[in-house]
């Protein structure tokens, strides 16, 4: 069965005929050509397809588009929509956050929940709000530092 | 800042990535991200069951389901592959055996994922179960049914090595120490899972490969020989890359299977694996035996060493071969080492092939020889840095079994984390139940002999210089995240004298850049690297030689200064594009090309299995690892890690840092928590994130990177690897300073809180019935 749903994707009102059983990530992906959400896992495993719903980070791997309906959705194509990466991105570029890049967009979308939430979060709460989030090439050391970096340049 | 800020120094600065806004933005395309059209959709039936007999494939009802463009079977292709041209047993789709399950039985390719996989459940296998053997020991036994007809005994190498006099080392030596250990498989667990894009065009008959690989050239000569296509034919293209660590280091069955469902649908198919397939398909490190002896003297001075290996390799052969050597020829090359002797046995077994993984067969062994150079230590009343000081090498130097160390600055790796961990006031003395280890480890830049040998240079770069003035540069070099294609940059650039925004890099088409063997053995930096060099030396000669007639005198007098080229001496200069004006003048675009191999003297011995192990140059790594570890619950918590790495010269220390980071961190996942897993009848337990414990950032230490410079005579700049070095130290590390804080030394890895529990009540119990005896 499809369904009608509306939903704002990156300040985007769109509406799609949506398969019940489609998952956000798929629809962002297939059907919205967003592919910087990445699917790493076979379900809420590793935090790679991490957008923010409502502002709330969110795995689009176990969210069925159909749930989305009236609802604002984020992905990392959306924190440079005008034309400047935003102070998370620039961080994890310059500060070496991002090695193979496969887990950055979640990773960056976690981070970007955290500072809407707490602009000035410890070590101890980064950690906490990336926890869901598994990185491969990095050890996590420069991913915290990225995003400490990001927190203090404002 | 100006538009041209060439001119400085390009090598020896941290630098970001080239292409890291890409990664950041979402911008960076990997092959799943490549939405060509709409693509068929390639979906792989796998063995259920890990070992038999295959009698039959019925793919009739599949074929004749509507939606269904494309089946294949292992009818489909009578063609081996595999990475050791000597060692190729495996087909892309099982013939007549399976031997783990999830081999590969079949494949179809159809309009979506739902018709796909409708057609999968068509399809009706016909196995005749035969025994199935997951662990060594039970594929060793006598009678034990033969997972390949020609490898008696399922053993799929054994070595025996001996260099030097064993029994003169053994009888010299004033205290001899012996251990065993035993360490669980592990696996790769790169983010991105595997994915090929495949694309056949009936009318002309090419094939154009995308995928998620470190070595499009081997995926291109595994193409060609299964699909029995002429190489001119096919092109491989590696996008974006979501990290390797070595599984991608060969040809692998899925990107085989891509192509022949795009050949037999004649149209694009899209083959994405699942994480339990990636997981499964693996590659990985093999479970391992160790029994480890070493001998020293009451100087600490090392006499011989005896090892013997086993490794449980799975079900085919890969890279088995060349695993096994190196876990012999690494017991070499790191301290002074007068005699030994190795025995190895690859053996073969009902699960997943193993392969090359991050630290290729160089980690458990320097595991267990640096867990019992400790015992040495405390047995002769040593320092456990003091002891691997006094078997320091001075290079240059060859080593018993002929690899050739050009530079060494181990001793200085230790001193700096001797300094920054505070040992020397804190090593004993942090009370109960926390511990300092220190753990030291080594690792080649590269093959000297890579394992497909051509006679061709190790590696070639080509400079495209045009109108425009940028430096285009064309390699195969695979950037799978570590850095490479930036590394390359700062080296052209140094040469040069220009700045990035003047170079660009196009990498691993096939059609346009040049072949290179690929990412893997640690040889880009090296490698690839050198021939960047010598190419950029090679362009630069050329656009001095063109300042020279413009300026109307001698090359010999031309001063290159990146943006500017001068008359030495004068105020008499061409500006960069003046100079890249009068170049093209006769002869238009400008290709420069370079190239690297590496010298004989690096080659090894003549023993057979020599060249394993060999390389340009050697990194060096120390690390001391500072734990907690909890009693009541075997918990181990590692609070901080020191680390000093030896890459010769740091041609991008921000990239250096993080490849030491994470491969600090990767071996505290292999001592800690991951273990890949199998049932009894050869089903994989853990074949996902939840269950195979990848260290999550609440469980990440900090990691403190000291960058060593020993200028290796050979390397670019001096440089050499930095991406797999420090990552076998962790391992002994650890394991020593959880021995400083409970006093045990673990026998197996991961050190997993059930392990570290029971090894905890073993002792208790046996401390009790000591008492109860004494009384």
């Amino acid at each position: 069965m499809k369904h009608i749903v509306s939903l704002v994707v990156n300040g985007r009102p769109r509406e799609d005929a949506v398969a019940d059983n489609m998952l956000l990530l798929d629809y962002l992906r297939e059907v919205a050509g967003l592919t910087g959400t990445k699917r790493g896992c076979d379900g809420g495993e590793c935090g790679a397809c991490t957008v923010l719903i409502d502002g709330e980070p969110r795995l689009a791997c176990i969210t069925l588009a159909a749930s989305c309906g009236g609802r604002t959705i984020e992905t990392v194509e959306a924190l440079a929509a005008e034309g400047r990466i935003s102070r998370l991105q620039r961080a994890f570029h310059e500060k070496l956050g991002t090695q193979c890049g496969f887990c950055t967009p979640g990773m960056i979308m976690a981070a970007e929940g955290l500072l809407r939430r707490n602009p000035s979060p410890s070590e101890a709460q980064i950690r906490d709000a990336l926890s869901g989030n598994i990185c491969r090439c990095t050890g996590y050391v420069k991913i915290i530092e990225s995003v400490q970096a990001a927190a203090g340049s404002e | 800042m100006s538009a041209h800020p060439g001119q400085g120094r390009q090598a020896g600065v941290p630098r970001p990535l080239i292409d890291g806004i890409e990664k950041v933005t979402g911008r960076a395309k990997y092959t799943a991200d490549l939405l060509s059209g709409a693509p068929l959709v390639g979906r792989i039936l796998r063995s259920p069951v890990a070992h038999g007999r295959l009698r039959g494939v019925d793919v009739s009802r599949a074929a004749a389901l509507p939606g269904v463009r494309g089946v294949v079977t292992g009818a489909d292709c009578d063609m081996t592959y595999g990475v050791i041209p000597i060692a190729q047993n495996e087909y892309p789709l099982a013939r007549d055996r399976v031997r783990y399950v999830g081999e590969p039985v079949a494949a179809v390719a159809a309009v979506d994922e739902a018709t796909a996989q409708a057609a999968l459940d068509l399809i009706v296998l016909d196995i005749e179960p035969l025994p199935t053997y997951v662990s060594a020991r039970d594929a060793l036994a006598p009678g034990a049914v033969l997972l390949h007809d020609n490898k008696p005994g399922n053993i799929e190498r054994e070595v025996r090595q001996e260099f030097g006099d064993v029994e003169a080392g053994f009888t010299a030596a004033d205290t001899v120490r012996e251990a065993s250990f035993h360490y669980a498989e592990v696996t790769h667990a790169q983010m991105e899972p595997d994915c090929s894009l495949a694309q056949y065009d009936p009318e002309r008959d090419l094939l154009t490969l995308h995928s998620t690989t470190q070595v499009p050239y081997y995926v291109h000569l595994m193409l060609a020989q299964c699909l029995k296509m002429d190489t001119s034919r096919i092109r491989v293209v590696k996008p974006f890359v979501g990290g390797g660590f070595g599984h991608r280091t060969e040809t692998l069955n899925f990107e085989l299977v891509a192509g022949l469902l795009a050949r037999a649908a004649r149209g694009t198919v899209r083959m994405e694996l699942s994480r339990e397939e990636t997981q499964i398909t693996h590659r990985g490190r093999p479970e391992t035996d160790v029994r480890i002896r070493l001998g020293a003297r009451k100087s600490g001075e090392l006499t011989a060493v005896e090892c013997e290996v086993i490794q449980r390799g799975g079900a085919y052969a890969g890279y088995g071969l060349v695993t096994i050597l190196y876990a012999g020829a690494l017991l070499h090359a790191i301290y002074r080492m007068p005699a030994s002797r190795y025995h190895g046995r690859r053996v073969y077994a009902n699960t997943s092939p193993c392969g090359a993984m991050r630290g290729h067969g160089s980690v458990d062994v320097r595991h267990a020889f640096e867990a019992v150079l400790d015992e040495l230590a405390g047995a002769l009343g040593l320092d456990p840095i003091a002891i691997r000081q006094a078997n320091l090498l001075a290079a240059p130097m060859r080593t018993i079994n002929d690899l050739q160390v050009n530079s060494y600055g181990l001793g200085e790796c230790l001193r700096r984390v001797e300094e920054a961990s505070g040992w020397r006031a804190r090593h004993g003395r942090l009370g109960p139940g926390r511990g300092l280890g220190v753990g030291c480890s080594h690792y080649p830049s590269g093959s000297a002999k890579p394992v497909h040998w051509t006679g061709e240079p190790h590696a070639v770069v080509n400079l495209k210089l045009d109108f425009d003035g940028a430096v285009c540069v064309l390699t195969g070099a695979s950037d799978i995240g570590q850095g490479s294609s930036t590394l390359i940059v700062q080296v052209v650039g140094e040469i040069l004298g220009l700045g990035e925004e003047r170079i660009r890099v196009t990498a691993n088409d096939s059609a346009i850049t040049p072949k290179d063997n690929g990412s893997y053995s640690s040889r880009v930096s090296f490698m690839v690297g050198n021939a960047a060099i010598a190419a950029a030396q090679n362009l630069k000669k050329i656009l001095v030689d063109a300042a020279a007639r413009r300026l109307e005198v001698s090359p010999a007098e031309v001063e290159c200064l990146g943006e500017t080229y001068r008359v030495a001496g004068t105020d008499r200069a061409l500006d960069y594009p003046g100079v890249v004006a009068a170049a093209l003048e006769d002869t238009g675009t400008i290709t420069a090309k370079g190239t690297y191999s590496t010298p004989p003297e690096t080659h090894g011995g003549k023993f057979r299995g020599a060249a394993v192990g060999t390389s340009a140059g050697y990194s060096y790594a120390a690390q001391v690892v500072e734990v907690a570890v909890d009693e009541d619950t075997g918990m181990i918590r590692v609070e901080k890690v020191w680390v000093a790495h030896d890459c010769g010269f740091a041609i991008n220390p921000l990239s250096v840092e993080g490849q030491v980071q994470g491969s600090v961190w990767m071996g505290m996942g292999q001592a800690l928590y991951e273990e890949t897993q199998y049932h009894l009848d050869g089903r994989p337990l853990r074949a996902n994130f939840l269950d195979y414990r990848i260290p999550t950032i609440m469980d990440s230490p900090p990691i403190e990177v000291h960058i060593v410079e020993a200028k290796d005579p050979g390397g670019p700049l001096g440089a050499k690897e930095a991406g797999e070095g420090s990552l076998a130290g962790f391992l002994p590390a650890l394991t020593n300073a959880v021995r400083e804080a409970v006093g045990l030394q673990l026998a197996e890895l991961p050190a997993s809180p059930d392990r570290v529990l029971e090894a905890l009540q073993a002792r208790r119990r046996a401390d009790r019935n000591k008492q109860t005896r004494a009384r």
